[in-house]
């Protein structure tokens, strides 16, 4: 963190220009705070009747919200895992190819063209999914049914439409990968340039530099840049709706009919039609993606702030 | 270096206001009419079904063009959604594929008048079709005890002997059957699941028909286009969805007493007609119960009957013949004949939309 | 890192020719093996994908080695890295280029006049177009940055430059809750917010604007912070130095030298949002008429255009999926024109003399 130097020393008198901006920043801050509290409040009294409402109404088998609401949990962050190990090297790798392998010229436009694709409506990216990558899918799934069915990932039987968590998870993958490029290309493209010289001048090759002088610098940003895509990537509603086909169970196969959803699109198939307590149901699963995506958050701050000699300010 | 700074700012700002200028034309669709021949004026907000949707977006167009003083907006936004945004004041009327429930009706109905409630009719029926997406296999024979085994997940196989022994000339191959259902809560679901219930409650297991599909096994898929687009691209694949939206796909005929019947709007329009109300309703609530059990093969008994709703006695003045007016419109024979080219839907028997029409003009 | 330099063997070197000559031939290698299959009957039509993914694998495989045994080690790790960065690029680019060829060929068909020109009232089966939702887009994404930059930014100030302490780590926390918000939940608070005070059936484009608000401030806070952090504080320590206030430092040179970041997330926001349709379709609703009031009745938007001329086909389904793509197209087209004038602002804005 930045501390302003004259923090410590004797102060001179208040700038009214001073109190005026730190207080439109504090006063920022603050109505973030409050417009959160209000999704919160709202939330959670919406949803207090899922929790204390007989189970016999909340479920179809009875059994209750946190049966429920499991597989769901973990529907939401398997996809999200999958998308973010599909786009996470790739995204490096382009802000990497960005940033330090294209020439100038070519690199400028190249970091446009994926900006660009942040743009892509998630409707778009539900089409597609279903209409172009899904059945240019099915038949590879068919062969990793047939050839590596023995790897429990792979398991049968394979579905018939290729509209499967693997598919929703490319979807994702590449609904995400813009966001974290252009947030990691921005990164890297700060790294000072005496340290790359410095890497270079010692003999290092072009990779050697890289991991001794931009990644470093670029890991905060870079988890970041990654949290943002996994936000997005939990939190997608309208895509993973229509491309995925959805059951409310825990399994780990990639390629069958009957994948776990995810919180936000299954109160996307259900919103419309509910009623009752329904929709406190559905409101509860929001409140616990709020919590997941809270951990995760938590998680990637731990990280950067153990890390924190290589913030950039010094 | 201000100076130019400054004056570039102001170029940039120049060409955004000159990009805003030329988009705020208006629409050239949207002139003033040739003349008017309506007095109507007034904005018309309903909400429902998606089912009605291309429906109400055909009537709605040809009604403001007769009535260019009047705006409908129909939010397709789900047949319980549509009804909730009804009964709590949010719309003037509502489209939906179930009629109301007991305890929907004994709510107050907020843009209703005061003591009055509101009426449902009929204005809306759709075919439901058994798609299908099989390679060489041009025609296909299914019975209900049949479609609900392969549903359930017991017939998992086109060769199954069950399918060959409804269809001994087609070339069924050996190939699983991946069956697509509706991943969203729709009427389409509750009237597919109510036309097996009734028809084979042996191989349908389940208690009481519901929006949302009752088992785990096949696929979902997100609203009608969802399931035609995920049957087109599949292999091997079975669905239902509104005859309309068929498209090219194969579609397979039921069993209706001996014969197996291929849907037409006739023959949808011909059980609805011949089916009874719902007992114990208001006059004025023409809550139909689906003869799902036919066993005359003039009859497709698998069909969506799509409501509309409105009050009785409206407690905003002017709504009242707005609604009156969009309303007999839907019921007319020019009216069902606009929704059968563009929507694709069976118009309502005479008498029955007769029937409605009484109920309609009774609006104050 | 030990940089001991290994004389005979670093002094040979793969000449540019040679990697060049292994992209083509790999490429061959694999076009031919992807149409021998075509040929033999073994697959219907020839797979683009296939073949460029196999290539992309033969040229890491085959460049690594020669380098191994040419260059030695080091070098060859290098290589290894260079084929395998440029590799996720071109791998990366495969569902991209698809998505957007997807969208150009089928959005082509009515990309005409009548689009741009007219809304979908009173308009049955082919024709109308898409006016009323592109305004509204327009609209309803503006009144949503307007909102949100200005706390955005100023978030990411206070975070960076005064926050000290136990409200600055809340609001951290609260920034990435924020991030986390599904876009549903979002249009589903601002209906209840505003269905509070007018009533159930209320629907118009503000309400979109603040449900796009809730989903656009923690990508712009976020991003803005994170570009604030990386301005060196020796520029700080420099003005702060010479006597210039605090907040000029913060105004004249902190954000200036962010500035191009500042902006890139930004432009993220805005494409994160503009495309957003779960809320919009709560609180917005759908209209087949012009309206650009944005505080009162409901406001047609490209995302939810598309979406509802896609799951609410009529009898002519290729005329609504034509304008559904259409639709996606223009969407597209705003954000790439977006984009071109963002980066000609953040030109103008930015020092001189760094990259």
């Amino acid at each position: 963190m930045p501390v302003a130097p004259s923090a410590t020393r004797p102060r001179s008198r208040q700038r009214p220009g001073d109190v005026l901006f730190s207080g439109a920043a504090l006063a920022a801050g603050i109505l973030i705070l409050v417009a959160l509290a209000a999704v919160t409040i709202f939330l959670i009294a919406q949803a207090l009747p899922a929790f204390t409402a007989n189970p016999a109404d909340v479920s179809k088998d009875g059994r209750g919200f946190w049966s429920f609401v499991v597989p769901l949990v973990f529907g939401t962050i398997w996809a999200a895992a999958l998308a973010l190990l599909i786009a996470l090297p790739l995204s490096i790798g382009i802000a990497l190819f960005i940033s330090h392998y294209a020439p100038r010229r070519v690199a400028v436009t190249l970091g446009y063209i994926v900006d660009l694709l942040a743009a892509v409506p998630s409707v778009v990216f539900g089409l597609w999914g279903i209409t172009v990558l899904a059945p240019a899918m099915q038949p590879v799934y068919v062969w990793l049914v047939d050839n590596l069915g023995w790897i429990p990932l792979f398991a049968g039987p394979v579905s018939g439409t290729g509209r499967t968590v693997l598919t929703v998870a490319i979807v994702l993958a590449v609904m995400i990968l813009p966001i974290i490029t252009a947030l990691s290309r921005e990164v890297f493209l700060q790294t000072p340039r005496l340290h790359e010289e410095a890497a270079l001048a010692l003999g290092a090759t072009r990779w050697e530099m890289i991991r001794m002088a931009v990644l470093p610098f670029g890991r905060p940003g870079l988890i970041s840049a990654t949290m943002l895509g996994l936000g997005r990537a939990l939190g997608e509603t309208m895509a993973v709706a229509m491309v995925l086909s959805p059951s409310v169970i825990i399994s780990f196969a990639l390629l069958t009919s009957q994948n776990p959803t995810t919180i936000a699109a299954n109160i996307a198939l259900n919103f419309p039609e509910a009623s009752g307590i329904g929709v406190n149901v559905l409101i509860a699963t929001g409140l616990v993606l709020f919590l997941i995506t809270l951990l995760v958050n938590s998680l990637a701050r731990f990280i950067i702030n153990r890390r924190k000699d290589f913030s950039g300010a010094n | 270096m201000n100076i130019t700074r400054t004056s570039r700012i102001a170029g940039f700002a120049a060409i955004v206001a000159v990009s805003t200028l030329t988009l705020s034309a208006c629409a050239a669709n949207e002139g003033a009419a040739p003349q008017p021949t309506s007095t109507l004026t007034g904005a018309l907000v309903g909400a429902g079904a998606s089912s009605q949707g291309a429906a109400q977006e055909a009537w709605t167009a040809a009604f403001q063009t007769t009535n260019p003083g009047v705006t409908i907006t129909y939010d397709p936004s789900g047949s319980g959604a549509g009804r909730k945004t009804f009964i709590s004041g949010g719309s003037d009327f509502a489209g939906s594929d179930s009629y109301f429930n007991d305890e929907e009706l004994a709510s107050t109905f907020a843009a209703c008048a005061a003591g009055t409630t509101a009426f449902e009719v009929p204005a809306y029926i759709s075919p439901i079709a058994v798609i299908y997406n099989v390679d060489g296999v041009t025609e296909l024979n299914l019975d209900a005890s049949t479609i609900a085994k392969i549903y359930s997940g017991a017939i998992t196989k086109w060769n199954d002997a069950a399918i060959v022994a409804m269809n001994p000339d087609a070339k069924l191959p050996d190939l699983a059957i991946t069956p697509v259902h509706r991943s969203d809560d729709s009427g389409t679901s509750k009237n597919f699941s109510d036309y097996l219930f009734q028809n084979a409650k042996a191989d349908w297991a389940i208690e009481k028909p519901a929006d949302t599909f009752p088992f785990q096994t096949g696929e979902g898929a997100k609203g009608t286009s969802g399931v035609v687009d995920a049957v087109t691209n599949g292999v091997g694949t079975i669905g239902y969805a509104d005859a309309s939206k068929a498209g090219k796909l194969g579609i397979a005929k039921i069993k209706v007493g001996n014969d197996f019947v291929m849907y037409t709007p006739e023959a949808a329009a011909a059980v609805v007609a011949e089916s009874t109300p719902v007992d114990g309703r208001a006059a004025g609530d023409m809550a139909i119960k689906i003869n799902r059990t036919t066993t005359d093969s003039k009859h497709y008994p698998l069909v969506l009957v799509s409501y509309l709703m409105g009050c009785n006695e409206y407690a905003k003045a002017g709504v009242a013949e707005n609604v009156k007016a969009y309303f007999a419109y839907i019921l007319s024979p020019e009216g069902q004949a606009t929704a059968a080219s563009a929507a694709g839907s069976a118009p309502l028997a005479t008498k029955m939309a007769d029937e409605a029409l009484a109920v309609v003009n009774a609006i104050k | 890192m030990a940089l001991v330099l290994s004389a005979p063997p670093a002094m040979r070197k793969l000449s540019r020719g040679t990697l060049w000559a292994v992209v083509a031939l790999s490429l061959l290698l694999s076009v031919g093996f992807f149409s021998l299959l075509v040929l033999s009957g073994a697959s219907k039509d020839f797979n683009i994908v296939g073949a460029i993914l196999v290539a992309v694998i033969l040229y890491i495989i085959v460049t690594f080695g020669m380098s191994r045994f040419v260059e030695g080690r080091r070098k060859a790790t290098d290589r290894l890295a260079t084929a395998l960065v440029t590799s996720a690029f071109i791998v990366a680019l495969l569902p991209l280029v698809s998505l957007v060829y997807t969208a150009v060929a089928n959005g082509i068909n009515r990309f005409d006049g009548d689009f741009f020109n007219s809304s979908m009232r009173n308009v049955v089966g082919a024709g109308g177009g898409g006016l009323h939702a592109i305004v509204g887009t327009l609209e309803v994404t503006a009144a949503a940055t307007v909102i949100s930059v200005p706390i955005g930014i100023m978030t990411a100030v206070y975070l960076v430059e005064y926050g000290k302490g136990r409200l600055s780590r809340a609001i951290t926390v609260l920034v990435d809750v924020m991030t986390g918000i599904p876009s549903i939940v979002a249009g589903l608070f601002a209906f209840a917010l505003f269905a509070l005070f007018f009533g159930p059936g209320i629907r118009f484009g503000i309400g979109g604007a603040v449900a796009l608000s809730v989903l656009m401030i923690p990508v712009v806070v976020r991003s803005t912070e994170e570009m604030l952090k990386i301005v060196p504080n020796e520029l700080r320590e420099a003005s702060l130095a010479l006597g210039v206030p605090k907040w000029l430092t913060v105004v004249k040179v902190v954000i200036p030298t962010a500035i191009g970041g500042i902006i890139t997330g930004v432009m993220i926001a805005i494409s994160r949002i503009i495309g957003e349709t779960a809320p919009l379709l709560i609180i917005c609703g759908m209209s087949t008429s012009m309206n650009y009031d944005l505080f009162s009745g409901r406001m047609a938007t490209l995302p939810v255009f598309v979406y509802t001329q896609y799951s609410n086909q009529g009898t002519d389904t290729q005329a609504y999926l034509d304008r559904a793509w259409t639709g996606a197209l223009v969407l597209i087209l705003i954000v790439m024109v977006l984009n071109i004038l963002a980066r000609i602002l953040s030109k103008i804005l930015a020092p001189k003399g760094s990259r």
